[in-house]
C-alpha cells in the first residue's frame, strides 16, 4: 500500500514532466498543423543553457533565463525557417523539423561535447522531503510537481480567460476571419511557437538535473512526446494532460511490479511447454512487465490510432 | 541518368582515401571504436591511451624488429557492427594486420566472425584481432577462434572475483541483481546467480531483472523495488548513462548498501557520482591505478596526464596489449605474417606494468591476470579520474583470477 | 526516366501525363555498363565494399520513395521491413539443409517476400488513413519491432544480432561468393532488376494512381479507385523491395543486428531520399550515393561529419525542397533551349565564391572545435593538408578572411547569376 502511494508520486512527476513538453507541442500543432519533431531538442537546449547559466549565476537564474532564450530561438526558427518551408506543404515541414532535431543534437555536441554535464539540483533542494516506508521522496520532485502544476494552471488561465487567449483560440479555428479582423496572425503563430518551445525549455531546465544532461536526452524523449499528444488527441490541452499522466503511471507501475507473462498465459489457460529452452515461444514466456514498460505507450498509441484516430480528447482526425 | 558519373566520382574519392597504403617501416594497428556519437568519449580516451602506449612503450624504445615503429590508425565505427565491418575492410586494404577494438561485445562478436571468415577466405592477408575490452564470455568460449585475443578479464572471471568479496562479507544477506537487457547483462546476471549459489547458498537473491538498454529515462521505479526488497547489496553490469542513472537514483531514493559493478569510472561518470558514490560503489577491474603499483606505473601515468590533462588511464590493459604485441612480433621475426605472431602471443607470460604477471591462456586466448576490487573514493587517490578529486582505489586483489576455469573453446589452428 | 512525377498544382505544364510502359533504353544501358565496369576501375576491396553499401542503400531509398515521393506517405519506421527481410534471410542461411540446396543469388526473393508479408500485415491497418495517422502508426510500429529485437531473442538474436556464412549455399555456376567482387556483381544485378521493376511499377496504372491519391484522394475515388487500396498496394510493393535490400545486406555483411531495425535507420533512409529528391525517380539514387560517400569518406576526414550533414540537410529542405535531383532538373529547360552554356560562367563565379566561403567556414568550425575539445596542450591541428597551431591568431585571420571573401564574391555575383538564369530560361522570342 505504501509502495502504491510512492509509485503514484513518482508516476505523477514523470507524467507532469511529459505534460510540459506535450502541452507546447499540442498547442503548436493545433495552431499551425505542424508536428514539431524538434520539440524535444528545445527541451535539451533548455537543459544545456540552464547548465551553462547555472555555472555563472546559479540554478535559479538558469530557471528564469534559459527558457526565455529557448523561446526566442524557437520564435526565430518559426520566423526564418518554418514560415519559409510552409509554402512547400506539410511533409517538407515535418521533414524540416526532423532535420532541425538532428542539427540541434550535433550542435550541442559541437559546443558541449559528448559527455554528460555535471548539472545538479540546487543545494537548497537537496534534501529528503519525506519518507514513506523507507522510500525517500526528494524535495526536488515536490518542486517539479509544483512548477508543472503552476504552468498548467497559468496556461489554462491565459487560454480561456484573457484576450490573447481568445484570439489564439479563434485563430485556431478561423485564421482567415481573425486576420480580417485586423489581428496579425503570423505574429500570433510566431508567439505560440515561441511560448511552446519555451515551455519545453522549462521542462529541460528542471528535468536536466534528474534525468541527466547529455546529447541523447532529446532522442530518448523525442518520440514519446508524440505518442503522448497522439493518445491525448492532437490539439487538446486536457488530452495532453490526461495522456501524460496515463503514460507516467503506466510506465512507473509496470516497472515497479514484476508482472510476468508466464503468469498471464497460465491464467489464460495455456500450459508452459516442457522444453522451454528450445521452444520458439521461449522469449514470449519469459517477458516481464519492466522489460516492456517503455514500449507500452507505443502499443497504446497504435491501438488508439486504429480504433479512435482522433485520440482520447481530440475533436478532429489526427 | 547521372548515376554513372557520380558513382565514378564517388569511387575516385574512395580510392584517394584508401590510397595511402602501408609504407615500409611502420606497423599499423587499426583502432576501430566509436569516435563520434554518444560513446565517443570512451572511444577517444581509449585511442589516446593506445597512441600514448605505442609512443612510450615501443617507439621511444627503438621500435620492434629492425626499428619498425608502431602507428595507431583510428577508424570510427560509430559503435555499429555494420560500420565496423566497413572500416575493417578499409583497414585491411591499407595493409593493416592488427585490429584493436573493445567497446561493445556486439561489435566484437561481429568483428571476430568477420575476421575468422576473412582469414579463411584470404590466406594472403590475414589479420589478428586484439580485443582489449569486450568481455562477453562467449568470445573465448563458443565463439572463440585462433585470431582473437582478449586482454581484459571476461565477465565470468570478474564476477568470480566480485562474489568472493560478497561471500566474505557476512553482513550481506540479500542481493539484488539488475542489468541491461542484452547479452552482457544476461551473462552478468547468470554468472552472479551461479557463483553466489556456489559460494554462499544462504544469500537470498531478492531480485533479478533486466531493463531495456539505453532507453530508461528514470530509474526511480527500479530503485523503489530495490529499497522495498531491503537488499543489502546490488550487483549490476550497467555501463554509461544506464550506470549513472541507476546508481544516482538508488542512492537518492534511500538505498545505503554497496553497489557492485564493472564500469562506473572515468568518462565523466566518476565526476558525476562525486561524493554521492563514496563508500557505495565497488568496481571490479584489472590494472591497479591507486595506489600506484610501482614507480614505473606512476611515472607512466604522470606522463600521460601531462600529455592529456583531461584524459584518464581507464583501461590499463592497453599497455599489456602493446607490450605483448611488440614482444610477439619480435619473437616471430616478422609483422606481416600474423600466424607466427599469434603462436607467439598464445601462452605468452608477461610482467604487467600495473603489477603482477599476466598470461595469455593457450586454449582460449583469454588473458589470465590479477583482478582487483576497487572502491570509488576521494581519500588519498594518487591519480583521480575526470580531474574530480575522486578516483578508484584497490581494496582487494585476486591473483591470476580464474586460472583454471573451464572453457568450451575448440580452436582450429592453421 | 527523368519525367517529373511530382505534380505541382502551381505549374500545370509540369504535371505528369500518363506515361507509357516503354523503358527509355539509353540511361539504363549506360547504368548497366557502368555497374559492370566500375570494379575494374576501383579494384580494392574497400571501394567495392562501399559500392555494395551504396547499391543496397539505393534499392532501399528507391523502395522508400515509392511511399514518400509517389504515394505521399511519410513513414518513420520503414527500416523494419528491410530489417525483417534481412533477418529472415539470415535464418535461411543458417538453415543448413535448405540453404545447401539454394543458390545464393535467389535468396533476395525470400527477403522480399518476408518484407512484403510484414508490410501486408501492418499495411492492413496503417494505410486506412494517410497523413499524420499513417506517419504516427509507422513510428509506433517501428519502435515496437525495434524494441522486440532485444526481447525476442529467438528471431532477432538480441543485441548481438544473428550472423551466418553465405558461402554454404549451392554454388552458382561454380561461384561460391567467397570474394567481395563476386558479391558485388550479385548486388549490382539485383540493383538493376529492382530499379527496373520499381520504375515499371511507377508506370503502371496502379503506380499512376498512387500519384493521384497522393495529390487528391477524393478525386481519385471518383475515378473508381479506392484510395485506401491504392495506398495499401504501394505499401506492400515498397515492403517487397525494402525486403530485397535487407536480404542483400544480409548477403554482404553476413550479420544483422538491432541497428537494421531501429528508428535511426528509418530516419537515415528518409534523409537519404529527401536529400536526393522525392520528385524524380532517380532522386533517391543520387541521395544514396552522396550520403554513403559522406558517411564513409567524410567521416574518415572529420569528426564533425554529422554536423555538416545536418546543415546540408536543413539547407536542402529550406531552399531546395526538390532535393539534388530537383536542382539538376531545373536546368532541363535551359538545356533544351541550348542556352545552358550561358550559365556556365556566372555559375563558376558564384559557386566558386560559395565554395571558397564554405571551405573557409568549415575551417573556422573545425578550429573552434579543436580549440574547445582538443586535449589541453594539444595546439597542433591539421586542416587541408597544412599543419598549424590553432592557438595563434594567423590561421583564424586567414580562415575568417577566406570565408568573408568567398561569401562576398558569392553575394556580389548572385544578381548576375539570377539575370543569366532568367535569360537562359526565357522562352525564345517568336519572330513576328
Amino acid at each position: 500500500m505504501d509502495l502504491i502511494l510512492v509509485n503514484l508520486i513518482d508516476g505523477l512527476v514523470t507524467g507532469l514532466l511529459l505534460f510540459m513538453l506535450s502541452a507546447g507541442l499540442t498547442l503548436i500543432f493545433s495552431m499551425m498543423g505542424v508536428l514539431n519533431f524538434a520539440h524535444a531538442s528545445f527541451y535539451m537546449l533548455g537543459a544545456y543553457f540552464a547548465f551553462q547559466i547555472s555555472l555563472a549565476l546559479g540554478f535559479w537564474m538558469g530557471l528564469l533565463i534559459a527558457p526565455l532564450i529557448v523561446g526566442v530561438l524557437g520564435a526565430g526558427v518559426e520566423r526564418y525557417g518554418l514560415r519559409r518551408v510552409h509554402q512547400y506543404g506539410h511533409v517538407p515541414e515535418l521533414i524540416f523539423t526532423f532535420g532541425l532535431a538532428l542539427l540541434i543534437e550535433e550542435l550541442v555536441q559541437f559546443i558541449w561535447g559528448k559527455n554528460q554535464m555535471p548539472y545538479a539540483a540546487p543545494d537548497i533542494l537537496q534534501f529528503t522531503a519525506f519518507s514513506i516506508a523507507g522510500n525517500s521522496i526528494p524535495a526536488y520532485k515536490i518542486f517539479m510537481i509544483f512548477i508543472s502544476v503552476a504552468i498548467f494552471i497559468g496556461l489554462l488561465w491565459v487560454l480561456t480567460r484573457t484576450r490573447v487567449g481568445m484570439i489564439i483560440q479563434a485563430a485556431l479555428t478561423y485564421p482567415k476571419t481573425v486576420e480580417a479582423l485586423g489581428h496579425n496572425v503570423p505574429l500570433i503563430f510566431m508567439g505560440v511557437f515561441g511560448v511552446g518551445t519555451a515551455l519545453a525549455g522549462v521542462a529541460g531546465v528542471i528535468a536536466g538535473p534528474v534525468l541527466g544532461t547529455f546529447p541523447g536526452m532529446a532522442f530518448v524523449l523525442g518520440s514519446i512526446v508524440f505518442v503522448t499528444i497522439v493518445i491525448g488527441g492532437l490539439g487538446s490541452l486536457w488530452g495532453a494532460l490526461v495522456a501524460s499522466l496515463l503514460i507516467g503511471w503506466i510506465t512507473t507501475f509496470s516497472k515497479a511490479y514484476n508482472l510476468r507473462m508466464e503468469d498471464l498465459l497460465t491464467t489464460l489457460g495455456f500450459t508452459k511447454p516442457e522444453a522451454i529452452a528450445d521452444s520458439p515461444w521461449r522469449d514470449l514466456w519469459s517477458i516481464t512487465s519492466p522489460q516492456i514498460a517503455d514500449i507500452l505507450p507505443y502499443i497504446l498509441m497504435v491501438l488508439i490510432l486504429i480504433f479512435r484516430p482522433y485520440g482520447l480528447f481530440g475533436k478532429r482526425d489526427a | 541518368m547521372r548515376t554513372s558519373t557520380t558513382l565514378g566520382v564517388a569511387a575516385a574519392l574512395t580510392l584517394t582515401v584508401s590510397a595511402f597504403a602501408a609504407t615500409a617501416d611502420t606497423i599499423k594497428i587499426a583502432f576501430i571504436d566509436p569516435l563520434s556519437g554518444p560513446f565517443a568519449g570512451t572511444g577517444v580516451n581509449g585511442l589516446h591511451q593506445y597512441e600514448f602506449a605505442a609512443e612510450e612503450l615501443v617507439n621511444k624504445q627503438g621500435g620492434v624488429l629492425d626499428g619498425d615503429m608502431f602507428e595507431i590508425v583510428a577508424f570510427d565505427n560509430k559503435i555499429s557492427p555494420k560500420e565496423s565491418l566497413i572500416q575493417l575492410q578499409v583497414a585491411i586494404d591499407q595493409g593493416i594486420r592488427y585490429i584493436a577494438q573493445g567497446n561493445s561485445s556486439g561489435v566484437a562478436s561481429a568483428l571476430t566472425e568477420a575476421i575468422n571468415k576473412h582469414n579463411r577466405r584470404n590466406p594472403d592477408d590475414r589479420v589478428l584481432f586484439l580485443n582489449y575490452s569486450a568481455v562477453d564470455p562467449a568470445l573465448t568460449n563458443d565463439k572463440c577462434n585462433f585470431w582473437h585475443f582478449r586482454f581484459d578479464a571476461n565477465a565470468d572471471i570478474k564476477m568470480d572475483a566480485l562474489t568472493d568479496v560478497i561471500a566474505a562479507d557476512d553482513e550481506i544477506k540479500k542481493v539484488y541483481i539488475i542489468g541491461q537487457d542484452y547479452s552482457f547483462g544476461k551473462a552478468v546476471s547468470s554468472a552472479a546467480v551461479r557463483f553466489i549459489g556456489e559460494k554462499r547458498p544462504d544469500i537470498e537473491i531478492v531480485g533479478n531483472e533486466l531493463h531495456p538498454i539505453g532507453k530508461v529515462k528514470d530509474f526511480t521505479p527500479y530503485s523503489r523495488k530495490i529499497v522495498a526488497a531491503e537488499a543489502d547489496a546490488i550487483i549490476t553490469g550497467n555501463w554509461g548513462a544506464d550506470m549513472l542513472g541507476l546508481g544516482k537514483s538508488v542512492l537518492e531514493n534511500g538505498y545505503e548498501g554497496p553497489i557492485f559493478t564493472y564500469y562506473a569510472a572515468a568518462d565523466g561518470i566518476t565526476a558525476a557520482f562525486g561524493a554521492t558514490g563514496e563508500g557505495a560503489l565497488r568496481l571490479v577491474a584489472e590494472g591497479q591505478i591507486n595506489p600506484p603499483a610501482n614507480d614505473r606505473a606512476a611515472a607512466y601515468y604522470e606522463a600521460f596526464k601531462a600529455k592529456y590533462p583531461d584524459g584518464n588511464i581507464s583501461q590499463a590493459r592497453i599497455t599489456n596489449v602493446i607490450e605483448m604485441l611488440a614482444r610477439a612480433i619480435n619473437e616471430a621475426g616478422s609483422a606481416t605474417d600474423v600466424v607466427p605472431v599469434a603462436y607467439a602471443l598464445a601462452g605468452m607470460e608477461h610482467e604487467s606494468m600495473w603489477g603482477g604477471s599476466v598470461m595469455m591462456r593457450e586454449q582460449d586466448h583469454q588473458l589470465i591476470q590479477d583482478v582487483h576490487i576497487h572502491a570509488h573514493t576521494g581519500n588519498d587517490v594518487t591519480f583521480d579520474y575526470d580531474n574530480s578529486g575522486f578516483g578508484i582505489k584497490v581494496e582487494e586483489t585476486v591473483t591470476m583470477a580464474a586460472m583454471d576455469s573451464p572453457t568450451t573453446c575448440e580452436m582450429d589452428r592453421p | 526516366m527523368s519525367d517529373q512525377i511530382t505534380s505541382e498544382p502551381t505549374k500545370p505544364a509540369q504535371r505528369m501525363r500518363a506515361g507509357s510502359m516503354v523503358l527509355p533504353l539509353a540511361p539504363w544501358l549506360i547504368a548497366a555498363v557502368a555497374l559492370v565496369v566500375l570494379p575494374f576501375i576501383f579494384t580494392n576491396n574497400s571501394a567495392i565494399t562501399i559500392m555494395n553499401q551504396m547499391a543496397i542503400t539505393i534499392i532501399f531509398a528507391l523502395a522508400y520513395n515509392m511511399l514518400l515521393g509517389q504515394g505521399g506517405m511519410l513513414s518513420f519506421g520503414h527500416a523494419v521491413y528491410a530489417g525483417v527481410g534481412g533477418f529472415a534471410c539470415m535464418h535461411i542461411i543458417n538453415a543448413e539443409d535448405f540453404f545447401a540446396g539454394l543458390p545464393l543469388p535467389l535468396l533476395p526473393i525470400f527477403g522480399g517476400l518476408f518484407g512484403m508479408g510484414l508490410a501486408t500485415i501492418v499495411g492492413s491497418f496503417s494505410t486506412r488513413k494517410a497523413g499524420t495517422v499513417f506517419a504516427m502508426i509507422s513510428l509506433g510500429v517501428g519502435e515496437l519491432i525495434a524494441a522486440c529485437s532485444v526481447i525476442i531473442v529467438a528471431f532477432f538474436g538480441g543485441e548481438e544480432g544473428i550472423s551466418g556464412d553465405r558461402t554454404y549455399g549451392l554454388p552458382f555456376f561454380g561461384v561460391e561468393f567467397l570474394q567481395q567482387i563476386e558479391v558485388y556483381y550479385l548486388i549490382a544485378a539485383w540493383l538493376m532488376i529492382s530499379a527496373i521493376l520499381m520504375y515499371l511499377y511507377s508506370r503502371t496504372p496502379m503506380g499512376r494512381m498512387a500519384n493521384a491519391v497522393r495529390d487528391n484522394p477524393e478525386r481519385a475515388e471518383f475515378l473508381g479507385y479506392s484510395a485506401r487500396w491504392v495506398r495499401f498496394y504501394s505499401f506492400v510493393a515498397s515492403g517487397f523491395f525494402a525486403g530485397i535490400a535487407g536480404a542483400l545486406f544480409a548477403i554482404n555483411y553476413e550479420i544483422l543486428t538491432e541497428e537494421n531495425l531501429n528508428t535511426t535507420q528509418s530516419g537515415i533512409i528518409l534523409l537519404v531520399t529527401f536529400l536526393g529528391g522525392v520528385g524524380f525517380f532517380f532522386g533517391p539514387i543520387l541521395g544514396a550515393i552522396v550520403f554513403t560517400l559522406v558517411q564513409t569518406v567524410l567521416s574518415l576526414q572529420t569528426e564533425l561529419w554529422a554536423f555538416y550533414l545536418g546543415i546540408i540537410f536543413v539547407a536542402t529542405v529550406m531552399f531546395f525542397p526538390g532535393g539534388l535531383a530537383g536542382l539538376l532538373m531545373m536546368h532541363v529547360p535551359a538545356w533544351r533551349m541550348g542556352k545552358i552554356g550561358h550559365l556556365a560562367w556566372p555559375y563558376l563565379k558564384t559557386l566558386g565564391g560559395g565554395l571558397i566561403g564554405s571551405l573557409g567556414a568549415a575551417a573556422l568550425i573545425e578550429m573552434v572545435f579543436h580549440l574547445r575539445h582538443a586535449s589541453i596542450g594539444d595546439h597542433e591541428m591539421t586542416l587541408f593538408w597544412t599543419t598549424f597551431d590553432s592557438h595563434t591568431v594567423l590561421p583564424w585571420i586567414i580562415a575568417g578572411v577566406t570565408t568573408l571573401i568567398g561569401f562576398g564574391i558569392c553575394r556580389a555575383t548572385a544578381p548576375a547569376l539570377v539575370e543569366a538564369w532568367n535569360e537562359a530560361n526565357a522562352a525564345p522570342k517568336v519572330a513576328p
